[in-house]
């Protein structure tokens, strides 16, 4: 347990030196998409429940928090809880929708949904449509930190990844984490063990939208504005295929899947051009087919062969 | 002139036979999807990627080499299928054992590729591809115009529509591949091949998809966005329809594509909705789809 | 144990973080004097990769090839590109990026309105120079202009201004329009609806689009119903190209006049003159207009095997332009060459005494054109009579009813 610690100390090491070797800008974006994909293997790595339309809640929450911010004037801080709780919100609906049922039909109800709620932020007049919500002011942190310097924002993102990382870790290893793996394993046996299931299921559900909506939050707070592509369905293919490579169930898969992806994308993005759209749909295919576990899980099975039995 | 609900009459039947028109696409769409869920359980995200590389083959058969439409109509959806069948073999069929994810996953990819490469040779402008002489023009009903290429979609559509779910429904192949839906170790032991059914099966719903996509050519434009346009809405219709039942597919493709025209002729703006609302009002009240059976 | 060592990791992080208030910003500019960059931020791979895309580098390359021959410069000219997607976030991720750690010292072609404004304000941002070859949007040079952002082909106001008044002016004047339904579509409508009317003309009914909607015949069913002279299309790229081929197959067309508010030659080209023939719009550049764009053109041809569009032809021309501007104003700093750029009279292939005004708008002259009948045209890409020449103190929104910050009144 405490080598665990061991690990995550030294990586909170690196990432406090990072912008100094690193694009500070860049480093950000992936933790808000890590912190996104984290939130969504609470449902699919921890519930078994495959959320199709996970953008909708990186996007409404961007919408909230850029135009609380903008708008109303809200100070950063607020913005954020404002626009989680708000994903929490929708999550709430969505969830006890999609929670009736299981397996693909809950893929499907969450597209649709999503889906759904992307047509209604196209026409929305404060959302921008395909202009975007522009030009979200920074604005300074508790009315002292200045967050338009880059270095600011990039420590404050930093401490929100994690604390909500914290947040999932605590969840996971939790009892309300072991029922939600057992509703996993075999819903019928957690049911017939006098669990309300649902109650779970929507729960975990909940927790998810909201801290992919502060992901989404902070997100429009380092690039200023949120945009139609945060709730587009091709952003939700994304999240779960970052998901995938990095390792579904495991606690730090989502993490290096994000980072992997965001700076695959990043660097191709130039070079290849439509060719990117073939890389990830290759990934996607290799992925299901001989590497399912992800990065993480296919390291740590090997650590498992390497020391011997646990 | 004449109204019907505060529209005129001539907008009202124009309507209504467009959503006819795209009815038929949604149909045959959903109809392959809805054949290989059956067989396979595997929700087939590359549908549209494959609708799209039928319009393509359509197009490059042209353009190459001076393929003409009516060959175009049998020789693309050949070749999709084929293309089906090499997919099948070398990937899908390591998913069956697993969770129904899986396959909706692997397709997904696969549809990123096909688009992805398209995209990158062609561009997305869109490539024009006439409409065949035979169609060209239309018929002054004089309560709507009806152009004859899109009256030969409808036609078409339902041809071969009925024609799968007579060859599925009433022939003994057919019941093959019922019986190998329903029960694939009994339906084996019996001597019937299923992994060959399985692998026709697949290449047949696709090759569909390619037919769907030759016919399409004229009306729409042949771009390599045309089938991720079109993806979610036909998933919908399936959802609906209730996946593994064939009729369902067609009478809720058809029922769709009208209800979205009419939309188009109310409230313009919501018709890219109504459909996905429509699903997740079915969805919680009758989960297995108007006419799908809880699997 | 486990709490105090988080407690202090957490503490080390917000500690950092007040303190790194005082941190200089790594990567700032070093104003080289020797060594100009310019970046290409376009759409390479989706809806409008044909209007700028691969064309708009090889312009801008082409643009800096020729002025290192006719100037011959001591100092080096770099070129960068990338393609934003059609995403904000990656366009203005991009910019960022080129201006912290790349020292790209201007922006080019940036099409698609929502990347402009991203990256128009990161320009200011970081004080850098912005000209913009490829969007529409007026609010460029309105809301969100800045004094480091140049508007360079066209707008929304001078689409409108064009296609929409010299249609009026020549008999069309009831309208039906089919608008892309997001702000482009919206503020395309708008302003052609304005221009028709203040020019004697009725608009009869509109009717919205989804994006990237596959099929326009119902839509196109009650333009017909409207039976309106003129079916405006105020959308772009794939919805054009789909609006146009559908309205052919309905006969729209027998009885009904199209108008694409904004039409480039290649969308021309994939549908075919058959399709298009007696299509009135407004353009920025014509290949074949005289000799000195056919010389150009022809030069780019060789390299693209496809003419240019206004966009990829404006790119040009904004480089040339800004090569000129910071040779003149011998330095790369965003203010002297800006200065330079309101000061100076733009004359080349591209347009002739343009000029940049204070809200960032470059004005010149636009053209109304009408696509050719296939009979009438004698080589590929011959596919435009010039109708009319707009000048550009009539294509362009009045300074005067500007409402950027910039004017003074």
């Amino acid at each position: 347990m405490s080598r665990q610690l061991v690990g995550y100390a030294i990586l909170l090491a690196l990432m406090l030196v990072a912008p100094a070797v690193v694009y500070p800008v860049l480093v950000m974006k992936i933790l808000c998409f890590a912190l996104f994909a984290c939130a969504f293997n609470l449902l699919i790595g921890y519930t078994g429940l495959l959320s199709f339309g996970h953008a909708v809640f990186l996007g409404t929450a961007g919408y909230v928090a850029g135009h609380s911010i903008k708008v109303w004037g809200f100070p950063p801080e607020l913005g954020l809880i404002a626009a989680a709780l708000a994903a929490a919100g929708l999550g709430w609906v969505i969830g006890s929708l999609a929670i009736r049922r299981s397996g693909i039909y809950f893929a499907m109800i969450t597209l649709a949904l999503a889906q759904m709620m992307y047509f209604f932020f196209l026409q929305a007049p404060f959302t921008g449509g395909e202009d975007g919500l522009q030009d979200v002011p920074r604005g300074k942190l508790l009315g002292v930190i200045d967050l338009a310097n880059d270095y600011n924002l990039y420590y404050f993102v930093l401490a929100i990844f994690v604390f909500a990382f914290w947040l999932i870790h605590r969840t996971i290893h939790s009892p309300f984490g072991q029922v939600l793996k057992a509703i996993r394993e075999n819903e019928a046996r957690a049911i017939s063990l006098g669990y309300d299931v649902a109650k779970y299921k929507l729960l975990a559900f909940v927790l998810s939208a909201g801290l992919a909506g502060l992901a989404g939050a902070t997100k429009t707070l380092v690039f200023r504005f949120a945009t139609l592509t945060d709730a587009h369905w091709h952003t939700s293919g994304e999240v779960v295929l970052m998901t995938l490579l990095g390792g579904m169930g495991t606690v730090f898969g989502p993490v290096v899947g994000a980072a992997t992806i965001v700076t695959l994308q990043n660097e191709l993005a130039d070079k290849v051009g439509s060719l990117v759209t073939v890389i990830m749909g290759a990934i996607f295919v290799v992925c299901v087919l001989v590497f399912r576990r992800g990065i993480v899980g296919e390291l740590d099975a090997l650590y498992k062969r390497m020391t011997g039995a646990r | 002139m004449s109204e019907i609900f505060g529209v005129p009459i001539q907008a009202f039947m124009g309507q209504l036979m467009l959503g006819l028109v795209n009815g038929s696409f949604y149909a045959m769409l959903s109809l392959g999807l809805a054949v290989i869920f059956g067989m396979l359980n595997i929700i087939n995200f590359a549908h549209g990627a494959l609708y799209m590389m039928g319009a393509m083959f359509a197009w490059m058969g042209l353009n190459y080499f001076g393929i003409g439409y009516w060959w175009s109509l049998l020789l693309a959806p050949l070749a999709v299928g084929a293309a089906g069948i090499v997919i099948e073999r070398s990937m899908l069929q390591w998913l069956y054992k697993l969770d129904h994810l899986y396959g909706l996953l692997l397709t997904f990819g696969l549809a990123l590729i096909l688009e992805g490469i398209f995209r990158d040779q062609y561009g997305v402008s869109g490539q024009p591809y006439s409409i065949p002489e035979e169609f060209v023009g239309a018929y002054n009903l004089g309560f709507m115009f009806l152009p004859k290429y899109r009256a030969w979609v409808i036609l078409a559509s339902l041809a071969v529509c009925f024609a799968t779910w007579f060859f599925i429904e009433k022939t003994p192949l057919g019941a093959y591949l019922r019986a190998a839906t329903e029960n694939p170790r009994l339906t084996q032991a019996f001597g019937i091949n299923v992994p060959l059914m399985v692998m026709l099966t697949y290449g047949f719903g696709v090759a569909l998809a390619g037919f769907a996509g030759v016919l399409a050519a004229p009306a729409m434009q042949v771009s390599p966005l045309m089938g991720s346009n079109l993806i979610i809405v036909v998933f919908a219709v399936v959802v609906i329809g209730g996946m593994g039942s064939i009729l369902g597919s067609i009478v809720t493709g058809l029922g769709l594509g009208v209800i979205e025209g009419m939309t188009k002729v109310f409230w313009p703006e919501a018709s890219a909705t109504v459909v996905f609302v429509i699903m997740a009002i079915v969805l919680l009240v009758r989960p297995a789809g108007l006419f799908g059976r809880e699997k | 144990m486990k709490r105090k060592l988080i407690g202090a990791l957490v503490g080390a992080a917000v500690m950092s973080m007040a303190a790194s208030s005082v941190y200089a910003q790594k990567g700032a500019v070093k104003l080289s004097g020797d060594m100009v960059k310019i970046g290409v931020l376009t759409d390479m791979s989706g809806v409008y990769s044909d209007l700028g895309g691969q064309g708009s580098v090889t312009a801008a390359q082409m643009a800096i090839d020729d002025f290192k021959a006719q100037a011959k410069p001591s100092w080096k000219i770099d070129l960068v590109y990338a393609d934003h997607q059609n995403k904000a976030d990656v366009g203005s991720n991009k910019a960022r990026e080129w201006y912290d750690t790349q020292g790209v010292d201007m922006m080019t072609d940036v099409l698609n309105s929502a990347v402009a404004l991203a990256v128009s304000k990161v320009t200011a941002e970081k004080k850098r120079v912005l000209i913009d070859a490829g969007a529409a949007t007026t609010r460029l040079t309105n809301e969100d202009c800045t004094p480091y952002t140049v508007h360079y082909v066209y707008d929304t106001y001078a689409l409108a201004n064009g296609g929409g008044k010299a249609v009026v002016k020549q008999g069309g004047d009831s309208w039906f329009f089919l608008t892309a339904d997001y702000a482009f579509g919206h503020s395309l409508e708008k302003d052609t609806a304005d221009v028709v009317k203040a020019n004697g003309g009725k608009v009869l009914g509109a009717v919205r689009h989804p994006l990237n909607a596959s099929d326009f015949s119902s839509f196109l069913l009650q333009a017909q119903a409207s039976k309106a002279k003129i079916v405006g299309l105020a959308n772009a790229g794939g919805d054009t190209i789909n609006s146009i081929k559908a309205a052919n197959e309905f006969g729209l067309t027998k009885t009904q006049k199209l108008v694409g508010l904004l039409t480039q030659i290649t969308d021309i080209h994939a549908l075919g003159l058959p399709t298009t023939q007696g299509m009135m719009f407004t353009e920025g550049f014509y290949w074949n207009l005289n000799a000195e764009t056919r010389e150009w053109s022809r030069r780019y041809f060789g390299k693209m095997k496809k003419m240019p569009s206004m966009l990829q032809a404006g790119v040009y021309s904004a480089v040339l332009t800004y090569l000129k501007a910071v040779q003149t104003a011998g330095t790369d700093d965003a203010d002297a060459v800006m200065k330079q750029l309101k000061s100076m009279t733009i004359n080349d292939m591209f347009a002739k005494n343009g000029k940049i005004r204070e809200d960032g708008r470059m004005v010149h002259d636009m053209f109304l054109v009408e696509v050719k009948k296939q009979a009438e045209s004698k080589e590929p890409w011959d596919y435009y009579h010039v109708r009319a020449v707009i000048p550009g103190s009539e294509a362009f929104q009045p300074l005067s009813l500007s409402r950027c910050p910039l004017v003074k009144k």
